[in-house]
């Protein structure tokens, strides 16, 4: 049983402005389940990109079945039998379930594809990872969890050996949930290896047979099935305690900053969505991928325009017809999206930090204000803690936290009274991390109104003063800070509402 | 600022080299045929290259040329309408027919590509038709408007600098200055890098690409006029074939990006020279002319080739210097 396969040993990499793996070992069993665990910029997903042959490490070596191999491809890593099943999916939606599966390596007769038996052995693995869909179907019309398996099916469909999964769960229901566990199971039973990517400890408590701990892109330690616990894993992760990793300071709450009542968002017409905020106050939103929250934030920074309802920012009521209107009232977003919505890369840091704040910079008409840019900019940097050479440096150059805090920088040199953050601290490493949830603090301390999406349950119940959660478009109920646990989040991100 | 370094030693050496040929080169004519020439062909190629800096294109910049070029002389002939009207109805036009492009291209989200092929169909079309192919030219009258073209400047010897040159380097200061000085400028190339971060940023991405649009068409809409007048006649079918070619390789060779966000109005203007000098030296060294398109095609292909090499040498640079400084 415990006869290794893949044996990683003193993986490192390296890009721009960031020490992603440094020295990372890890070993996989045959016929086992692996979870791998960390935070968000831990290196997890590095390291599988590695296993499968997307990127290659500057250093260490990779044995595959005793055999020191050089993963320099992802055909290498298919010859081997090694499938990726990213955390996006990677499926052409608009061609049928069974071309998907057979994508890139088409039965042919006679020079053309050969669909009744590409059909026919489609329908077989569909049936081996239990998806009941016409092989015919098209992808797109498939729900997220179907698609999911259909990834599934086409690995299993090479007969892979190791099937690695990022994050897989991350927008499931809790029924496809199941069922995914289900084919976990089996696919162990049949001696696949299974290399599990999740931060839900739950889900890896149920599911793993060893856990493999990264922190900062390093080692952080391992456990046996019977050594798995909660706290356990949650304090490996972190690296210290975690209360004292969010810490938040009473302070007054003042005037009502943001009032939303009824607002009908264009991605989730059914619902009717009211809460409000005022300054001082930390409210997180918490719920499962897809809950709408996103959405919901776009159209309170006036990117799409709600259907209904109205939006009052301190008492008058506003009607955004873009984000120009929203930064105007005094609202401002660090979006999701950080290197698409958030920074524009190629530009150095002052002219990112700048960027929001032009307009009302400029000199006479339309000139632009150098030496505020770059005051505001020098500002920003000793402010923020900005690890950067200089305010001339392109930003794509700097690491995933830095990149933040450009964002935030270019936010906070324009005074917002409500800041709006979507995953704020979605792939950046611990210490920046840390750095933000103290500017939340000390933001909201200034009176600011901080409104925040997270996936992460630790840092909704460290950082919220109250919680709105979200399941498919509405908000399914509201916490406050002293009946906040990470049961109460599950029930309502899920659904379940009748407590 | 190495992009634009690089391509005046282009042009240094390809000027050093013609000369060596044949000295014809440097003699006051030639220079000042070329420099009018470069005038002529920097003016279209500067309004293009805001297009580009938006990550957009404009293939119909040869057709606004004809069309514009023959708008003018059919209004002072056919219809006998003042130089001013005429003038200005020829900018309304132009003006017009870049903000269609910028309407169509923002609020119904064509690609540019489409829109502005299809400009440059339905504008030479319309040309053709109203002047019903006929020659349009100045004839022996409006010499005053003429002169706004032809004029040329004494330097010394028998060397002239043409208006047309002044012109365009005009046209390139404010260019310059407006990329470079002014928030506009800096809102089109954020949102030729990044257009959704731009708009996440307050920046109206909109009215600025369909600014860039109508710069790009107006000064295209000048070109045309400066075309017809220089030449004092115009053929609607072949007046302005490839110019938006022209143009669109000139702000290439000059170091814009087609990926937008990235271009400098002197790498353009330098860009132009290097066309001009080019198709001069073909005539003068005594190559086949009808290897023209052939020479510019390889030049232009070997200036990106050039450019993405550099690029990616400076990048694994970086990473080595990067992974030695942190151990």
């Amino acid at each position: 049983m415990t006869e290794p396969i893949f044996d990683i040993v003193d993986a490192s990499k390296r890009f721009p402005g960031v020490l992603a793996l440094n020295k990372v070992s890890m070993t996989l069993n045959r016929g086992e389940v692996l979870a791998v665990i960390g935070e968000n910029g831990a290196g997890k997903s590095t390291l599988m990109k590695i296993l499968a042959g997307v990127q290659t490490p500057d250093s260490g070596t990779i044995k595959f079945d005793g055999q020191v191999v050089d993963i320099d491809s992802v055909h290498t890593a298919m010859d081997l039998g090694i499938a990726l099943i990213h955390q996006e999916l990677n499926l052409c939606d608009n061609l049928s379930v069974s071309a998907n599966i057979f994508l890139g390596r088409e039965y042919r007769k006679a020079g053309v594809i050969d669909k009744p038996r590409i059909a026919k052995e489609a329908k077989s693995v569909l049936e081996r990872v239990g998806l009941d869909v016409s092989p015919n179907t098209i992808v797109s019309s498939l729900s997220i969890g179907q698609q999911q398996m259909v990834e599934i099916a086409k690995a299993v469909s090479v007969d892979a050996r190791v099937i690695i999964m990022d994050e897989p769960t991350s927008s499931l229901s809790q029924h496809e949930t199941e069922a995914l566990f289900k084919v976990v199971n089996e696919l162990r039973d049949q001696g696949v290896s299974i290399v599990y990517i999740s931060h839900r400890l739950g889900e890896v408590k149920e599911l793993a047979d060893r856990v493999v701990v990264l922190r900062d892109g390093e080692n952080a330690g391992d456990l046996d099935r019977d050594e798995v616990d909660h706290d356990r894993m949650v304090q490996m992760m972190v690296g210290r305690d975690v209360s004292q990793f969010y810490e938040r300071h009473p302070h007054e709450t003042g005037d009502r900053i943001l009032e939303v009542n009824d607002v009908v968002v264009p991605a989730n017409p059914g619902h009717l969505i009211s809460f409000s905020i005022s300054a001082g106050e930390i409210v997180g939103i918490s719920g499962l991928v897809g809950a709408g929250r996103t959405e919901l934030l776009q159209v309170l920074f006036g990117v799409d325009r709600p259907l209904g309802g109205s939006i009052k920012i301190g008492g008058a009521t506003q009607s955004f017809k873009g984000p120009r209107d929203a930064i105007r009232a005094g609202i401002a977003l660090v979006p999701e999206d950080r290197k698409q919505q958030g920074v524009v890369l190629e530009m150095a840091v002052r002219e990112n930090i700048g960027l929001a704040g032009l307009e009302q910079n400029q000199r006479g008409k339309g000139l632009l204000n150098r030496t505020q840019e770059q005051r505001d900019t020098t500002a920003m940097i000793g402010k923020l803690r900005i690890k950067t050479p200089s305010d001339r440096q392109i930003v794509h150059y700097l690491s995933g936290g830095n990149q933040q805090k450009v964002v935030l920088g270019k936010w906070l040199s324009l005074a917002p009274k409500l800041l709006l953050l979507d995953e704020p601290t979605r792939g950046i490493d611990i210490g920046a991390k840390q750095e933000i949830y103290d500017l939340m603090d000390r933001l909201a301390g200034q009176g600011v109104a901080i409104l925040f999406v997270s996936s992460e349950m630790e840092e909704i119940l460290g950082m919220s003063d109250r919680t709105l959660v979200m399941h498919e478009g509405r908000i399914t109920g509201e916490l406050q800070r002293d009946e906040l646990s990470e049961e109460a989040v599950m029930q309502l991100a899920t659904g379940n509402i009748e407590n | 600022m190495k992009k634009t370094l690089g391509i005046l030693v282009l042009l240094v050496v390809i000027c050093l080299i013609t000369w060596y040929q044949n000295p014809v080169f440097l003699k006051p004519f030639n220079v000042s045929n070329l420099l009018n020439r470069t005038g002529l062909f920097g003016v279209i190629a500067i309004g293009v290259s805001f297009v580009i800096i938006t990550g957009g294109i404009d293939l119909s910049i040869g057709s606004v040329v004809c069309l514009t070029g023959c708008l003018l002389p059919y209004l002072l002939f056919e219809h006998e309408w003042g130089v001013i009207p005429a003038l200005i109805a020829v900018a309304f036009v132009s003006v017009m027919l870049g903000l269609i492009h910028g309407l169509l291209i923002t609020k119904l989200n064509i690609q540019p590509f489409i829109v502005t092929l299809c400009g440059l169909l339905i504008y030479r079309g319309v040309a053709r038709w109203f002047t019903a192919d006929d020659t349009m030219g100045f004839k022996n009258e409006f010499e005053t408007l003429k002169l706004l073209v032809t004029w040329k400047m004494p330097l010394f010897a028998k060397y002239q600098i043409p208006i047309t040159l002044l012109i365009m380097l005009g046209l390139a200061v404010v260019a310059g200055v407006f990329l470079n000085q002014t928030i506009y400028g800096r809102y089109l190339f954020a949102l030729g890098r990044n257009e959704q971060a731009a708009k996440y940023s307050g920046i109206n991405t909109d009215n600025m690409k369909i600014m860039a649009y109508i710069i790009c068409s107006a000064t295209a809409g000048l070109g045309g006029v400066m075309f017809a007048l220089d030449l004092n006649s115009i053929q609607p079918a072949g007046a302005g074939n490839f110019y938006e070619l022209y143009a669109i390789s000139a702000a290439v060779l000059g170091g814009c990006s087609l990926r937008g966000g990235e271009g400098t109005i002197l790498g353009v203007v330098i860009g132009t020279a290097v066309m001009r000098v080019l198709r001069n030296s073909i005539g003068l060294i005594g190559i086949d002319d009808r290897l023209e398109f052939t020479i510019i095609g390889v030049v232009l292909l070997i200036g990106v080739i050039v450019d993405e090499i550099v690029k990616r040498y400076a990048a694994k640079r970086r990473a080595s210097i990067e992974a030695k400084s942190s151990g």
